[in-house]
């Protein structure tokens, strides 16, 4: 319930119902990072709308005190377009996770992506099934060994970023569950962005895939296999940022900054409204625990970019056609050609 | 008078109460385009119409083979006009495979207006006649009336000096045949003169080009001998309600009824939908409507369209969907998440041959247990269908302001008989319109009670809680719901309670479901013909034509058929045998013998054609002699 004029706080995005998520699981981190990232931008609770599909993470819109629709397996994307086209004036925002958004929900996904209605979408990618008690999903890597794939998975496994570029998305960024602060301005970012934007969230699942990330996120090896993106600002990382990254054509390089032949300006500088470069960004996917010499997995923004939205070109269509004023009702029934009997 | 009296009857007119007219030619010649101009002409004339395309489901199949035949069938009166007729009286062949594939629909001495350029030795060869067998020239149509016009080269004749292109030129030949037809039908050229000034008003010289084409078909009639042993029809003006008509197809109807009912309600109308034969043209209609604020949004899937719906509802639109049977197996889930939300949605499903692609292109009622029963769970919803191309109109408004008034999805059936088939519809005035009243929850306060989202009125009908009402903030989804704080419950009694909460209020809409009534025949008496949906034109065409033989028979026809109207046992009772005509293998005569533990008699068509009314008229016939 809100107060007229009076900024809301964390506390007041919350709902009464108790989240019924496992101890220990990177959803809660979200969940209260959204909170405080809604209270930060000034949202009113009335205002927003959270739909979600069939997962954990899609029991999201239970536990904030905003609407919310728990929609039906990977149909979220689909359901919150439906609802921004209606009335754009809404702040929706998408809970889904790998399995409800990049498998079952696939085709949505990308469509609602290339159309770029001013969606926040929120993807919790755990690299397994949850709530169906640990099969593999879309962001499994390959060789898991789960219930449904007791001597390894097979499948090649889905790059969220790289095919959210492909899909033609304007806003693509990538978090850590357990980099609050960082991840609670990236939803503001989003939010801010006028267009759909996706934030990708590594979230551990401690039940059935407990530590898929902790290459990126163990205090031991974080520094080298990880690279925080900042806008205009060089890519580097490795102990105390001993390391970068240049390009040589297209190819990106690690180079140790230690070296007396490399300089910091010899570095790739972040620029999240570079296509070219983002798209080689997205590609930065190896597998540090497979691979010698693999790149750092990068965090934050990829790419921004302004195109106009979905419901905004169909508003200005549907102004345009109405220029001389709505069609009246008796217009309506009429149409354009008719004849009269006496 | 005998006819040997009279030599040249040319000036003499016979009177017809209806006509029935295929054009059929390649389907490049045009054949649409001119069915639809002789049906504005006869529609202005103030005649009854009905109209009905009949065209490949290829987009361009092979010139001059039979599967490249294209038709527009049209039948006008003075009365009694139902359907585009049974069989027709009058064909127009622009080609031999035209002639061929249609002629065993053709009346036993009906008469073909054949264009004699189109029976080349390469169209006779291309048709299947064979290049040595010209069926205008070796005796294959002594039965009927043949008019040979050498079309093309009268046409040419007619606008040399225009100095067009030949290639053009010949484009003008369907303007000529029809200018003839007008002279033999009395029919008055001028609204086509009219259409065409208005299509062409920046190409003066093809405007000009063709109503010059019309008017020397019209005098080629005029002049000729060719029509002196048979003289001119006519056929008088139907005595039709006073007022401004429209002609409109099923789907254009449909599209209208939804955008009329969201006008009607105050809201905003919303329709998610994916491209399907034989639905698009509802999806197309809207998406043109955007003058009076409609949004269309053209999903990447079936699922997607009724999902969009399922969220524009829940914002507060007045939602809609629409389908063919493959779109309406993919929406189901959907229509399940619609039934326990309890959200207003129109689903309206344009039924086509099936199972799987099927017939794309052809009618059939098949879908009527998968709108009834083709869910997950029990998720009953109202399903109505629409009986002609015009009801389709006062279907999806109905279907709309059910949506709305009891917070439930609601199917209207249609098929593609009636989707792609046209006729003239009285212009009804907006106050005539049923109301259609939304009940929106009011904004709250932070001292008010906690909001209960799935309380119910005294219908057992929750509230629509839209989302930017402060005070209404709430969470709901496809998991059961507690049966009044609409909150996740996995309690027992409670499912069984909201399950039959849900059913209740679907049963409910039976209170403002009109009784049904005898559309023709005795309240009483041998036999009822029961029906629904798009066989309404020829059961009721048959049941008039058997009650002028003396027969004791009646046509009720079921626009509601979840919730069935509460006097429909007490009606059937009234009949020694209830007769059930389908395009389907007897699925309402399913829906019938389970909710009233009777024995009426199916008759079943599933060729991906309608019923004719003389294959109805027979049914009644061997019934009754049976009785």
């Amino acid at each position: 319930m809100t107060d007229t004029l009076a900024q809301l706080t964390a506390k007041d995005f919350t709902s009464h119902q108790e989240p019924k998520w496992c101890p220990g699981c990177g959803d809660f981190a979200v969940l209260q990072q959204l909170k405080n990232a809604m209270a930060d931008l000034g949202l009113k609770t009335e205002e927003v709308v959270v739909v979600s599909g069939i997962g954990c993470s899609s029991r999201l819109p239970y536990y904030i005190a905003t609407y919310g629709v728990h929609g039906i397996h990977g149909r979220a994307m689909a359901m919150a377009s439906g609802i921004k086209t209606a009335r754009p004036e809404l702040s929706v925002w998408v809970g889904t996770g790998d399995g409800d958004a990049l498998s079952i929900g696939g085709n949505h996904y990308i469509h609602t992506v290339r159309r770029n209605l001013d969606l926040n979408v929120i993807l919790f990618n755990n690299e397994i099934y949850g709530l169906t008690k640990g099969q593999y999903s879309p962001t499994s890597k390959v060789g898991l060994r789960t219930v449904t794939s007791p001597n390894g998975v097979v499948d090649h496994p889905i790059n969220t970023v790289a095919l959210t570029l492909g899909a033609g998305g304007t806003f693509v960024a990538r978090v850590m569950d357990r980099d609050g602060k960082f991840m609670r301005d990236i939803f503001k970012r989003a939010a801010e962005h006028k267009g759909t934007s996706v934030v990708e969230i590594y979230q551990n699942c401690p039940i059935f895939n407990d530590g898929a990330f902790d290459a990126f996120s163990s205090k031991e090896r974080k520094a080298d296999t990880t690279i925080y993106l900042e806008q205009g600002k060089p890519l580097v990382f490795g102990l105390d940022n001993r390391k970068g990254i240049r390009l040589d054509g297209f190819t990106p390089v690690m180079v140790n900054l230690d070296d007396a032949s490399v300089s910091q300006d010899d570095l790739w500088v972040h620029d999240e409204k570079d296509f070219i470069k983002a798209n080689i960004l997205s590609r930065f996917f190896d597998d540090p625990d497979t691979m010698q010499n693999a790149l750092p997995r990068p965090f934050g923004i990829f790419y921004v970019e302004d195109r106009i939205t979905y419901e905004d070109a169909l508003t200005a269509q549907i102004d345009s056609a109405q220029e001389r004023g709505e069609g009246t009702f008796e217009e309506l029934l009429t149409g354009s050609s008719t004849w009269t009997i006496s | 008078m005998s006819e040997t009296t009279i030599l040249n009857k040319k000036d003499m007119v016979t009177a017809k109460s209806s006509v029935s007219v295929l054009f059929a030619g390649d389907s490049g010649d045009g054949m649409q385009l001119t069915g639809t101009q002789f049906a504005n002409t006869v529609a202005v004339y103030g005649s009854d119409l009905n109209t009905f395309p009949n065209f490949p489901s290829e987009i361009r199949p092979p010139a001059g083979t039979i599967s490249g035949v294209s038709g527009f069938q049209l039948q006008f009166g003075t009365a009694g006009v139902y359907t585009p007729g049974a069989k027709f009286d009058v064909m127009i062949a622009m080609n031999a495979a035209a002639l061929k594939a249609n002629l065993k629909n053709l009346h036993h001495g009906g008469i073909i207006i054949a264009d004699t350029d189109g029976f080349d030795a390469r169209n006779l060869t291309l048709s299947g006649y064979g290049e040595a067998n010209n069926p205008l020239e070796d005796g294959t149509l002594k039965d009927y009336t043949v008019f040979s016009i050498p079309v093309i080269s009268l046409t040419r004749k007619a606008l040399a000096d225009t100095g067009l292109s030949t290639k053009f030129i010949d484009r003008c030949k369907n303007m000529f045949v029809l200018g003839v037809l007008y002279w033999l039908y009395s029919l008055p050229i001028e609204t086509t003169i009219e259409t065409l000034q208005t299509k062409f008003r920046n190409k003066q010289d093809i405007a000009d080009a063709n109503i010059k084409a019309v008017q020397a078909g019209y005098n080629f009639g005029d002049e000729t001998e060719m029509f002196s042993q048979h003289g001119r029809f006519s056929v008088a003006p139907a005595d039709k309600k006073p007022g401004v008509y429209r002609r409109v197809t099923g789907n254009e109807a449909s599209a209208i009824g939804l955008a009329a009912a969201a006008k009607k309600a105050g809201l905003e109308l919303f329709l998610g939908s994916y491209p399907i034969t034989p639905a698009s043209e509802i999806l197309q209609t809207l998406a043109g409507m955007k003058k009076f604020g409609v949004k269309t949004f053209q999903a990447e899937d079936e699922i997607a369209g009724v999902l969009t719906s399922i969220g524009a509802a829940y914002a507060g639109a007045l939602a809609a969907t629409n389908t063919s049977g493959p779109g309406l197996a993919l929406k189901s889930e959907g229509l399940g998440l619609a039934v326990i939300l309890e959200i207003p949605l129109v689903i309206i499903n344009v039924m086509r041959g099936g199972p799987s692609t099927g017939l794309p292109t052809k009618p059939e009622q098949s879908d009527l247990l998968m709108a009834m029963y083709g869910r997950h769970g029990d998720a009953p919803m109202p399903v109505i269908a629409a009986k002609s191309p015009v009801d389709c109109f006062y279907a999806a408004y109905e279907a709309a302001k059910i949506a709305v008034e009891y917070m439930t999805p609601v199917l209207c059936l249609t098929d593609g008989y009636l989707a792609l088939s046209s006729e003239p519809m009285l212009v009804p005035s907006p106050d005539a319109l049923a109301s259609i009243t939304p009940v929106f929850s009011p904004a709250r306060k932070a001292d008010d009670p906690a909001y209960l989202p799935y309380k119910r009125d005294e219908r057992g009908v929750r509230q629509w809680a839209i989302p930017g009402t402060p005070g209404l903030e709430h969470r709901i989804g496809g998991l059961e719901k507690h049966h009044e704080t609409g909150n996740v419950s996995h309690d027992p009694e409670n499912h069984a309670l909201m399950t039959k909460m849900r059913a209740e209020k679907v049963a409910r809409v039976a209170e403002i479901v009109p009784d049904l009534t005898i559309d023709n025949g005795p309240e009483k008496g041998d036999l009822l013909v029961l029906g629904w949906g798009s066989t309404y034109g020829a059961i009721k065409k048959a049941v008039e034509q058997a009650l002028d033989g003396g027969c004791s028979v009646a046509h009720a026809h079921l626009r509601y058929i979840n919730p069935f109207p509460k006097n429909l046992r007490e009606i059937m009772g009234n009949y020694k045998k209830v007769l059930i005509p389908e395009n389907n293998c007897g699925q309402l005569l399913s829906l019938i013998r389970d909710k009233f533990l009777c024995e009426p008699v199916g008759f079943s068509k599933v060729q991906g054609l309608p019923f004719n009314e003389m294959e109805i008229e027979a049914k009644i016939t061997d019934i009754l002699k049976e009785l």
